[in-house]
C-alpha cells in the first residue's frame, strides 16, 4: 500500500489532518504549547488548495464563537487551544451544546490553576468531563496518546460530531501535542460540496430560506421551563445513545491481571511501560487506558472490578479521572491513586514504586 | 366617492413586508425595535435576497428577532455576534450577514469581537440598537446612558465620577480601516424613518458588492425604561439623544 | 381637477396601542379607539377617513406593521 508516512509533532498532526479530512475552517488564537497547529495551518494555506479557511482570532472567546457561526451552517470547524484558553471559550461550548452544533475543539492542556504553566498536565479532566460551560451538557471527549492518534482522532472527531451533532473535544497535552513520532496520514477526504450539506442538514443548519422549508433558528434559549426541559431530554436521549455506542477503551495485559492500571493519554504511555517492568518481576499488572473519557468505559471496569484485587489511576493532576473509577467500580475492590501536578511527569520506576506499596 | 372603493390591490402604496413572519412581537408598545426590523425586512425583501441572509440576534431585547425575520438565523452569546458572524461571512461568503445588536450587546461586552470584525473588514452589515438603556434586563444603565439620565443602576442620574462617561463606539470604528460604511440614524419620525431606510439599503448594496463591513447605528426609544409614552419618548430622544449623538454619514468610501 | 385620495386599513387585533401613528398622521385622519382588542390594548382606528391623502407615515412609524396604505389619483368636478 501506498500510504504518506511522516515524522511530525503531535500539534502539526492535528493541522495536517484538518487539511486532509475535509475540514472547512479553523478558528484560533496562540496559546502554548499548542502554537504549531495555528502555525502549521498558516504554512499550508489550505484556502489555496482544498478551500478550507483559517482565521487567526482577537481572542479564544472570539474564537469559539466563530466556530459556533461556521458550525450552524453544517460547515465542518474546529478550534484548539491550551488549558486556560478553553476556560475561555467554556461559554461558547456551552451554547454549542445547547444549541446541538458540530464542532471539534482541541486542548492540549498545561498545568493550572490560573496562568499555571505551559508543562504538560491533565488537569482538565474536570472541565472536559464534567462540563466547563453552564448547564447540563457533555461533550464527546477523546483522549490521544501518539501523534498518530492526534492526527485519527480529527477525521473521528468530525464523524462522531456529525452523527449526533455534538461538540467533541480532544483532551491531548503539552507531552503529546509536543512531541514527534511516526505519522501514517491515513485517507484524503474532500471538503463537502454545498449540495452535499444541504443533503444532509437542511433540516437545521443556515442553508439559506428557500421555497421548499420554512426558516431555520439556531439558538439555544427556551424562555418556558417545559420547553427548556424538553431540550434538556432531548440531549440526555443523545448522550444516553452515545453511551452505548461510543464509549472506546484499550486493553493492555489486563486478562490475567491482579492489579488494573487505568490511565489516559501521556500518562497511559508511561503506564504501558509500567506494565511491562512490573511482568518482568513477575506481577501480574494490566492496563486500562480510556480513549473516550466521556463516555466513560464504566461497565467495563466494573466487570473487571470482580476479577482483580485492586485499581489504581495514575493521572498528571490531583486525582480526577479516579472519582470516576470509584464510581464505576462501586466499592468492590480498592481504588487508589498516583499522580504528579504542575507539570511535573512521573517516571515508570516511580509509578511501579508508589504500585508496590499498595500491594 | 367612498373611501372603500380605494382599496384595492393596485392602489396598495405600503404594507407588512413579506419577510416579516406572522408572530407578534414581543416588543413593548411603541418600541423601536419593531420599526428597524421593519426596514431591513422591507430592504431585503427589495434587494431580492432572502434566501442569501443569514441574521446573528444578540442577547437583549433583540434576541428574539429571528422568530420575526423569514429568513434563516442564529443566536448568538451575548456580545458574540460579530464573531458569529465572521465565521459564517468566512465559510460562506457569497451569504449576506447581518448582526443585530443592543448598546449593550455590543459596546460593552461585545466590545471586542465588534472591533476586531471592522478591522477585519468583515463583509456583514452590523446594526447597532443605541437607546441608551439594557432594556430586556429592567432598564440599567449602558455604555451610551447619558450623563444625569435615571436608570434602574443610575437611580441618581449618570454620574461620569461614579460610573464613567457615555462612549460613541460610532465615532471610533469609522477610524478602522477594514469599515466603509458607517452612518448614525434614528427613526423617532416617519422622515427620520425614511432616510434610515435609505441608509440600511445601502449597508446591504455594499455587503452584496464586498466593500467591507457597513456600520449602521440606530438611535432608538426604550419608552418602558425611559418610563415614557412612546410618543415622549421620540420627542425626548430628538432633544436628548441627538444633540449627543447626531445623525448623519460617518464614513462612505468606496461608492 | 385632480385630488390623491388615500384609505388606511389597520389590523387592530395586531395594533399594541402605542399611538405613534396618530402623532404622525397630519391629517388628523387617525384617532385611539375607546374599546380595546382581545389583548387589552386600545387600537388606532380611521376618525375621518374622508381626509387621508395615502402618505404613509402612519404605517411607516408603526412597529408593529398593523398599517396598509392605499392611494387613487381621483378625478372632482369643480363646484
Amino acid at each position: 500500500m501506498n500510504c504518506d508516512v511522516r515524522l511530525m509533532k503531535g500539534n502539526e498532526a492535528v493541522a495536517e489532518a484538518a487539511v486532509r479530512c475535509g475540514c472547512d475552517g479553523y478558528f484560533g488564537y496562540p496559546i502554548t504549547p499548542q502554537s504549531e497547529i495555528l502555525e502549521t495551518l498558516m504554512a499550508l494555506r489550505p484556502w489555496t488548495t482544498t478551500g478550507m479557511q483559517v482565521v487567526q482570532a482577537e481572542s479564544e472567546v472570539a474564537a469559539i464563537n466563530m466556530v459556533y457561526g461556521g458550525a450552524s451552517l453544517g460547515r465542518r470547524v474546529m478550534t484548539s487551544s491550551s488549558s486556560p484558553g478553553i476556560s475561555l471559550m467554556c461559554e461558547g461550548l456551552s451554547y454549542i451544546a445547547g444549541a446541538s452544533l458540530p464542532c471539534l475543539i482541541i486542548n492540549v492542556q498545561r498545568g493550572g490553576p490560573g496562568l499555571g504553566t505551559i508543562q504538560p498536565s491533565q488537569g482538565d479532566y474536570f472541565q472536559a468531563v464534567k462540563g466547563g460551560g453552564h448547564g447540563d451538557y457533555h461533550c464527546v471527549v477523546l483522549a490521544p496518546d501518539s501523534v498518530q492518534e492526534m492526527y485519527d482522532f480529527v477525521a473521528e472527531g468530525f464523524d462522531i460530531a456529525f452523527k449526533y451533532r455534538i461538540p467533541v473535544m480532544m483532551l491531548s497535552d503539552g507531552m503529546v501535542g509536543q512531541m514527534m513520532e511516526k505519522v501514517v496520514l491515513r485517507e484524503n477526504r474532500p471538503r463537502k460540496t454545498d449540495a452535499e450539506i444541504v443533503a444532509e442538514c437542511d433540516s437545521w443548519a443556515l442553508t439559506g430560506r428557500h421555497p421548499n422549508r420554512t426558516h431555520n433558528i439556531i439558538t439555544s434559549l427556551q424562555l418556558q421551563a417545559a420547553e427548556q426541559e424538553a431540550v434538556n431530554l432531548q440531549l440526555q436521549a443523545k448522550y444516553q445513545a452515545i453511551q452505548q455506542n461510543e464509549t472506546r477503551w484499550d486493553e493492555y495485559h489486563t486478562d490475567d491481571a491482579d492489579v488494573v492500571l487505568v490511565a489516559f493519554g501521556c500518562s497511559a504511555r508511561i503506564c504501558r511501560e509500567v506494565v511491562d517492568m512490573a511482568r518482568s518481576e513477575g506481577l501480574r499488572v494490566g492496563l486500562v487506558r480510556p480513549i473516550t473519557l466521556w463516555p466513560f468505559p464504566s461497565d467495563r471496569l466494573g466487570e473487571l472490578a470482580q476479577q482483580v484485587q485492586m485499581l489504581m489511576t495514575v493521572e498528571l493532576n490531583a486525582g480526577q479521572m479516579v472519582e470516576d473509577v470509584r464510581l464505576a467500580v462501586n466499592g468492590q475492590v480498592p481504588v487508589c491513586f498516583y499522580g504528579r501536578m504542575g507539570g511535573v511527569i512521573f517516571t515508570p520506576d516511580e509509578v511501579l514504586e508508589q504500585l508496590k506499596q499498595h500491594l | 366617492m367612498d373611501v372603500r372603493e380605494i382599496i384595492c390591490e393596485q392602489n396598495k402604496v405600503y404594507s407588512k413586508s413579506k419577510i416579516l413572519t406572522d408572530t407578534t412581537l414581543h416588543y413593548c408598545p411603541g418600541c423601536s425595535h419593531g420599526v428597524v426590523h421593519k426596514l431591513i425586512a422591507e430592504v431585503i425583501e427589495e434587494l431580492g435576497i432572502q434566501q442569501r441572509t443569514i441574521g446573528v440576534t444578540p442577547v437583549g431585547c433583540g434576541v428574539f428577532a429571528y422568530n420575526y425575520f423569514d429568513i434563516d438565523m442564529v443566536e448568538a452569546a451575548h456580545g458574540r455576534a460579530c464573531a458569529v458572524a465572521t465565521g459564517i461571512n468566512r465559510l460562506a461568503p457569497e451569504r449576506v450577514v447581518f448582526t443585530y445588536q443592543g448598546d449593550g450587546d455590543l459596546s460593552a461586552i461585545g466590545t471586542g469581537e465588534t472591533i476586531h470584525a471592522c478591522n477585519r473588514g468583515e463583509s456583514i452589515v452590523v446594526f447597532y440598537i443605541n437607546n441608551a438603556i439594557y432594556g430586556m434586563t429592567g432598564g440599567q444603565m449602558a455604555p451610551t446612558t447619558l450623563c444625569g439620565m435615571k436608570t434602574a443602576t443610575t437611580p441618581d442620574g449618570r454620574d461620569p465620577k461614579l460610573h464613567g462617561y457615555p462612549y460613541k463606539i460610532t465615532e471610533m470604528l469609522a477610524q478602522l480601516e477594514g469599515v466603509c460604511y458607517v452612518t448614525r440614524q434614528t427613526v423617532a419620525s416617519a422622515v427620520y424613518i425614511r432616510k434610515a431606510k435609505r441608509a440600511i439599503r445601502r449597508a446591504f448594496e455594499n455587503a452584496l458588492a464586498g466593500r467591507g463591513l457597513s456600520f449602521v447605528e440606530i438611535v432608538a426609544t426604550c419608552n418602558s425604561g425611559w418610563k415614557m409614552s412612546p410618543v415622549a419618548a421620540n420627542k425626548w430622544l430628538v432633544e436628548n439623544m441627538l444633540p449627543f449623538y447626531p445623525l448623519g454619514d460617518i464614513k462612505s468610501v468606496g461608492e | 381637477m385632480t385630488r390623491i385620495k388615500g384609505a388606511v386599513v389597520i389590523q387592530t387585533e395586531q395594533c399594541k396601542g402605542c399611538g405613534l401613528c396618530v402623532e404622525a398622521c397630519a391629517s388628523n385622519v387617525l384617532t385611539m379607539s375607546v374599546n380595546v382588542n382581545s389583548k387589552g390594548y386600545v387600537y388606532s382606528t380611521s376618525l375621518n377617513p374622508e381626509l387621508c391623502i395615502g402618505c404613509a407615515s402612519c404605517a411607516v412609524v408603526c412597529p408593529d406593521s398593523c398599517i396598509s396604505v392605499y392611494r387613487q389619483s381621483v378625478k372632482e368636478e369643480r363646484d
